[in-house]
Formats: C-alpha cells, sequence, structure tokens
C-alpha cells in the first residue's frame, strides 16, 4: 500500500492490536435486546416506526442477529449475536467516500464518522462487509416522551446522513477527561458503552485493547474468540467468544 | 467553405446502368445534390414544425415537470424515505439510470470520434444526431446522482475547490473519480460536439433571420470559412477524435469500478471495466438507431440524408457488441461460479431463481437471442420498424441488466439476517421524468441546431465518385480528410 501518510484521514495500516475493544460472549447473551435500547438512547436514534422498522430501515447501531442453520427438521438455532461496526483497524468504508465523511481517528483507532460532512452517497454502507450502518431515510418525529430525553453530547442527525455505532466516543471523552483533571491514568473498566452498561449478563466488555492486563484483551486473546469475517483483512476490534453451551442453551 | 468548391455538377452522370443507378439510390455518398438544395434541406428540416411535434413537446413538458420538478422536490424535502432504498440495498434505481444514460451517451463518441478514426464513411450523415445524445444522455446521468444524493444541496463539496474547511474531496474514492470523469467527458463531448457545428451554424446564420439569425451569429464565432479557419477546425476535430475514445473508455471503467472496487460478493469483479463499456455500447449504438428512426420518420427531408444503408451498418454493429457482450457477460458468469465462493454462488441463485429472476432470464433473451436471431439478416436490418423493437428490447434487456447488478446484487450480503427485498418508490416517476427530458431536449435541440452536419456531408460526397471499369462500376474515395 502506496502513501498513508495522511495521518488525519487514513489509519496506518498496519496489523495493530488497536486502542478500543470489545468482547461479545456469545455463550451469555439471552439476546434480551438491551443493549440495542440502551444504545439508542444514549446516541439519540431515531424512532423510525413500525412500517419503515419492517422495511429494513430501522437505525440501530446493534442488531442482535438471531438466524437457523440446517434443513428442516434438523434445524438448529444460531446464538444471539449483537453485530454493530467492529471499528475495523483497516476499515472499507473510509477510503470510498468522497467527501471524507468517513474517517479513522487515529487516537482512538475508531472509524468515525463526521455527520456535518455525510452528502449521503451511501457508498460506505454498501462497502461495509458487517452490514453495520445505517441511513436516515427522513426527518423522524420523536413521539412523547423520547423527545425529552436527548443526550446533550451527541449530534441529532438529520435526513440524508449515515450513521454508525461510534464506541460511545463521548463516554471514551468523558472518562479520559475525568482521568487527566484527577491526573492519573484511565482505569480499566472505567470507560462503559451504553450497551456494555445495559447487558444484563454482561456479555459486553469494553476496554483498551493496547494494555495486555485489561479484561478485555485478555478475553479476546482466549481460546473462544472469534472475529467476524477477518478473512477480508479487515482487522475488526470486536471479538466474539464462542459459545460454549455451558449455560443450559440447547439447539 | 473553400474546400468543398462547388463541383458537384460533375456527379449528375446520366444514369445509363441498373446497377449505377441501384448503388447511388443506395449510398448517401453517391447521390449528391447540389450544395444550396441541401442547405436548404437541412434548414427546412429544422425549421418545420408540425402540431403534433409541440403537440408532444408539451406533453413531455408536463411529465417533466410533474415526474422530475415535483417528485423530485418532494423527495428533496421529505428524505430519501420515498424512495425505496433500505439496508442492505442502499444504491437503488437512481444508480441503475445513472449507470444506463452514461452507457446512452457512449454510442454518441462512438459512432462520431471511433467511426471518423477508421474513416468509416457511413457515419457522415448521423454524427451529430449521436453526439447530441451523448450530452442529453449524460445530462440525465448527472441527475441520477444527484438524485440518489442523502443531501444533495451540499453536492458541491464532491468538487475540488479551495474552501474554509481545508478539505479536498478523498481521491481515494472511486465516488470522487466518477464525478471527475463524467465532468470531463460532459466537457469534452460538449466541446466535441460544437465544433463540427460551428460551419453548419454559420451556414444556418447566412440563411436565417430574426432570433435565429441573431442565435447563430453568437454560436458561430464569426465563422466565415477562410482556409485558415476550415484548417484550424479540422486539425482540432482530428486531435479532439482520438482524444475522446480514452476519456469515454475511462467514463464508463471507472464507473464500473464504484461496483468493481467494492468488497462484495457479485460486485468484486476484475472484468466489470470491459464488460460494462461493451454494456454501453450495447444500449448505446440501439439508441442510436432508434433514435435515427425516430427522426427519420418525423423530420421533413430526412429520409434523403439517413437511408436504409445506415441502418444496416448500425444493425451489424448491434449484432457484433451483442456477439461482444454475451463473451463478456459469460466471462464474468464463468470466474465469478469458478470462484466456489459462497455467498457469490447465493448470489447468482438469487439472480436466476430470486423474485426478480424473470429480468435475468428477459436480459439474456433480449441481449442475445433477439440479436442473434434476427440481426443476421439484412432485410430486417435494413426494416426501420423491425430494428426500432429490436433496439427498445435491448435497452429495455441492459436497464435489467444494471438493475439485477445494483439493487438485486445489494440483496445478498455476508449476514442473511440482514437480507431485504427492493420496492421501488418515487424512484419510477423520477426515471419517467428523466427520459421525458431526454426526449424533450432532444425534439428542442433538433429544431435549433442543424440535425445533419451538412458540410461532412458534402465532403463526404466530394471524395467519393462512381468510376467504370469496362462494365463495372466500382465506387472510389479520394481522401480529403488529412
Amino acid at each position: 500500500m502506496a502513501n498513508h501518510n495522511i495521518p488525519e484521514v487514513k489509519a496506518n495500516w498496519e496489523e495493530t492490536s488497536g486502542v478500543w475493544g470489545m468482547s461479545i460472549d456469545m455463550d451469555v447473551c439471552s439476546g434480551c435486546q438491551a443493549c440495542v435500547a440502551a444504545c439508542a438512547m444514549e446516541n439519540n436514534i431515531a424512532f423510525v416506526g413500525e412500517e419503515d422498522s419492517g422495511y429494513g430501515r430501522s437505525l440501530h447501531w446493534l442488531r442482535v442477529e438471531h438466524t437457523f442453520e440446517g434443513e428442516y427438521p434438523e434445524v438448529e438455532a444460531t446464538p444471539f449475536q449483537p453485530i454493530g461496526c467492529q471499528q475495523c483497524g483497516h476499515a472499507p468504508c473510509e477510503p470510498v467516500c468522497p467527501v471524507f465523511a468517513s474517517v479513522h481517528s487515529k487516537n482512538e483507532d475508531l472509524n468515525l464518522q463526521v455527520y456535518n460532512r455525510c452528502v449521503g452517497t451511501r457508498y460506505c454502507a454498501n462497502n461495509c462487509p458487517y452490514v453495520a450502518r445505517v441511513f436516515n431515510m427522513r426527518d423522524y418525529e420523536r413521539p412523547e416522551p423520547l423527545p425529552n430525553q436527548f443526550n446533550p453530547d451527541v449530534t441529532v442527525r438529520r435526513r440524508g446522513i449515515m450513521e454508525k455505532c461510534t464506541f460511545c466516543i463521548q463516554r471514551i471523552h468523558q472518562g479520559q477527561d475525568k482521568a487527566k483533571a484527577d491526573g492519573r491514568e484511565l482505569l480499566d473498566g472505567e470507560v462503559v458503552p451504553a450497551c456494555a452498561q445495559a447487558c444484563p449478563a454482561d456479555a459486553i466488555v469494553f476496554g483498551r485493547l493496547d494494555d495486555p492486563e485489561s479484561k478485555v484483551s485478555k478475553l479476546s486473546k482466549a481460546g473462544r474468540g472469534v472475529k467476524l469475517i477477518e478473512e477480508l483483512g479487515t482487522l475488526p476490534r470486536v471479538t466474539f467468544l464462542e459459545e460454549e453451551k455451558t449455560y443450559g442453551r440447547t439447539g | 467553405m473553400a474546400v468543398l468548391a462547388d463541383s458537384t455538377k460533375s456527379f449528375a452522370h446520366p444514369i445509363e446502368h441498373d446497377h449505377e443507378a441501384h448503388l447511388r439510390e443506395e449510398h448517401l455518398m453517391l447521390d449528391p445534390r447540389p450544395r444550396g438544395e441541401m442547405n436548404a434541406m437541412v434548414m427546412e428540416a429544422m425549421t418545420t414544425t408540425s402540431w403534433k411535434f409541440w403537440a408532444v413537446a408539451a406533453f413531455l413538458a408536463v411529465v417533466v415537470v410533474i415526474c422530475l420538478g415535483y417528485y423530485w422536490g418532494y423527495m428533496i424535502t421529505s428524505g430519501l424515505g420515498v424512495a425505496g432504498i433500505n439496508r442492505p440495498i442502499y444504491w437503488g434505481i437512481f444508480l441503475v439510470n445513472t449507470v444506463f444514460w452514461i452507457g446512452i451517451s457512449h454510442a454518441g463518441t462512438f459512432v462520431s470520434a471511433l467511426l471518423k478514426v477508421f474513416k468509416a464513411e457511413f457515419r457522415r450523415p448521423f454524427t451529430r444526431a449521436a453526439e447530441l445524445m451523448t450530452t442529453f444522455g449524460l445530462v440525465q446521468a448527472g441527475l441520477s446522482i444527484f438524485m440518489h444524493m442523502g443531501r444533495v444541496w451540499l453536492s458541491y463539496w464532491l468538487m475540488p475547490y479551495p474552501n474554509e474547511r481545508g478539505l479536498w474531496p478523498n481521491f481515494h474514492s472511486p465516488l470522487a473519480w466518477d464525478f471527475l470523469a463524467i465532468n470531463t467527458y460532459l466537457l469534452s463531448s460538449t466541446m466535441y460536439l460544437f465544433m463540427p457545428l460551428i460551419p453548419d451554424l454559420a451556414m444556418a446564420r447566412d440563411r436565417s433571420t430574426g432570433w435565429r439569425k441573431s442565435l447563430y451569429r453568437v454560436l458561430a464565432l464569426g465563422f466565415r470559412g477562410t482556409e485558415g479557419e476550415w484548417a484550424h477546425l479540422r486539425f482540432a476535430m482530428n486531435l479532439f477524435a482520438f482524444a475522446i475514445l480514452p476519456v469515454m473508455f475511462s467514463v464508463h471503467t471507472i464507473v464500473s469500478w464504484d461496483f468493481a472496487a467494492a468488497m462484495r460478493p457479485g460486485w468484486s469483479s476484475t472484468i466489470f471495466g470491459p464488460y460494462f463499456v461493451i454494456g454501453a455500447l450495447q444500449s448505446g449504438i440501439s439508441a442510436v438507431a432508434m433514435v435515427l428512426i425516430v427522426v427519420r420518420a418525423t423530420m421533413k427531408n430526412m429520409k434523403y440524408f439517413i437511408r436504409p444503408e445506415h441502418l444496416d451498418a448500425l444493425g451489424k454493429l448491434m449484432l457484433i457488441i451483442s456477439m461482444a457482450w454475451a463473451y463478456f457477460f459469460f466471462n464474468d458468469y464463468l470466474v465469478q461460479w469458478y470462484n466456489g465462493d459462497k455467498w457469490t454462488d447465493l448470489l447468482l441463485h438469487f439472480h436466476e431463481e430470486g423474485p426478480v429472476g424473470w429480468m435475468w432470464l428477459a436480459m439474456l433473451f433480449f441481449n442475445i437471442a433477439v440479436p442473434w436471431a434476427t440481426l443476421w439478416n439484412k432485410s430486417i436490418r435494413r426494416n426501420p420498424t423491425a430494428l426500432f423493437a429490436i433496439g427498445f428490447f435491448v435497452n429495455v434487456a441492459m436497464w435489467f441488466e444494471r438493475y439485477i447488478i445494483v439493487p438485486t446484487s445489494l440483496s445478498i450480503n455476508r449476514f442473511p439476517f440482514t437480507y431485504q427485498f427492493y420496492k421501488p418508490g418515487v424512484e419510477i416517476p423520477l426515471s419517467f421524468g428523466t427520459l421525458a427530458l431526454f426526449i424533450l431536449l432532444y425534439m428542442l435541440a433538433s429544431r435549433i441546431i442543424p440535425l445533419v452536419p451538412v458540410w461532412e456531408v458534402q465532403e463526404g460526397q466530394m471524395a467519393h465518385s462512381l468510376k467504370k471499369f469496362g462494365n463495372e462500376s466500382i465506387i472510389t474515395i479520394s481522401d480529403l480528410e488529412e
């Protein structure tokens, strides 16, 4: 790869471990959708209504996948699997945006979507192999009492804009600011994104991947860890812990 | 027109020979008329309008206002939700139309530049009719891209210009290449349309009055027909004919890279560049044939300029390009199928057996079976109605091909949980709006600029002559161009 010396717009596409990462334990995920709801509340995600949602336009940054494998009658359900942006180290969405709305942050090693730069070509969404991106098809109205709970730290998006999981970057920054004000290093587990906070089974663990002692690093490197379609070379930062069926769920 | 000395009288042999009479009737180049008469014929074709013309134009204008004006405004103010896109089918009919119209626009350059470079003499009377399609087709392609954008009011951010944000477009993005390529093509094809138009505009200026005279006086740029002006014009046209060809190939190749550069099953195909170029010619040449048939039937004096020989030549081109398209389609399919990737395999099955599988079959039938079964036959190629029908079906099939590549392929990705179908919404009126705008612009332009490049026809007729060797009449050509 030739010239990636533009730090503002390109990740250094080397095999680094990444900065922030997440591990999701599919063994304990019960598919309760609390993460999806918490994510929508935290990130001011618009409420699209039944009709648009049924047509595949729901704006959830996370979706809990649950499908079935095999031919009838030997059908086996796959485990619940919350899938959002994998925060690729080598993200396919970034180079295809003609206006630099989809960019890589060097400090956090995250894929950022600059809402007010987006012109809505939707190329990033087509090129995302995880189908993680969602598009604001309309200016959706928020029914009462949803307008009363906007998160002031997150931009409210208008129509024509692509959005996706940010790893709750506003919480990362709050945690970092607090640690800096206290004159200390950020503690492991101090920054918790909304989905991890809401998970009743603690299936979602978030933390720094560049700290080998963090919980998420250890979990990611444990034997059960898999990454989604990593054969595409996207360097995803989310690790799924494969199911061992130790918690009673049978096929 | 210094080069074209008035020597057409020398062609007026008394016709003694059946074969010779037949040759003259068949070939425009061997059937010269006096220059003044021919100029008058073109002027008459341009200035004659019947009530039918205005009725059709008014109808199209209404369609444009409703379908383009109203529905586009509605979509801009309420968001792309009124179109049919969803997750994961983020690109729909707007991009289908973009690729389709760029394909249509290819034929103009192909006919005028490539056939000029290869000195195919049959091109002369209809190069301008084809180039007009290029320009107006590109207008529709550009409009379709703007319709496709989520925030079209910010589309100028795709342009590289110095701004207070200190940002340039992302030149890593195929869409940025696309933007530049289409703009380059629009500019160069408009210039290439305009240059051979100058002598004809000067001709029209000298033969018209009123607003037309004022218009042509400005547009003709003071062309008087001096030796120096002709030399400059010829030099520029030759230069452009060669220079515009790589631009033409690059445009559709770059459009194909929008798809081929993406990491999607069915899209990341290395053959997409030439496959798209051939597909563009497939629909474009058919569209040229259709337009010529309509022009010939509806405009005055056009039966003299556009003859069965031209339809015959276009029909042959259509047949050859249909064969090339079939080869590239097979190549694309074979390599993807042979690859054995699970998702590509699923996608290929979805193309054939999915809810729009009929489209896939219709594409193969109209793109391959129909041209191959008919166009080998000279009498079918020379029959305007038949050729129009074949061209229509080929264009429908090529639109289907782009539909299969864009929304149908987007239905399938690596996460079966997200699969969706695509139901078009305001895309349908907007598509008809672009079609109506194309026809309307073409109709109006056909009455404002001379649709036949008279000086090119006269030049060709000067160069051609029938010579008798014994009892045999032989067509001879002297090269006037260099």
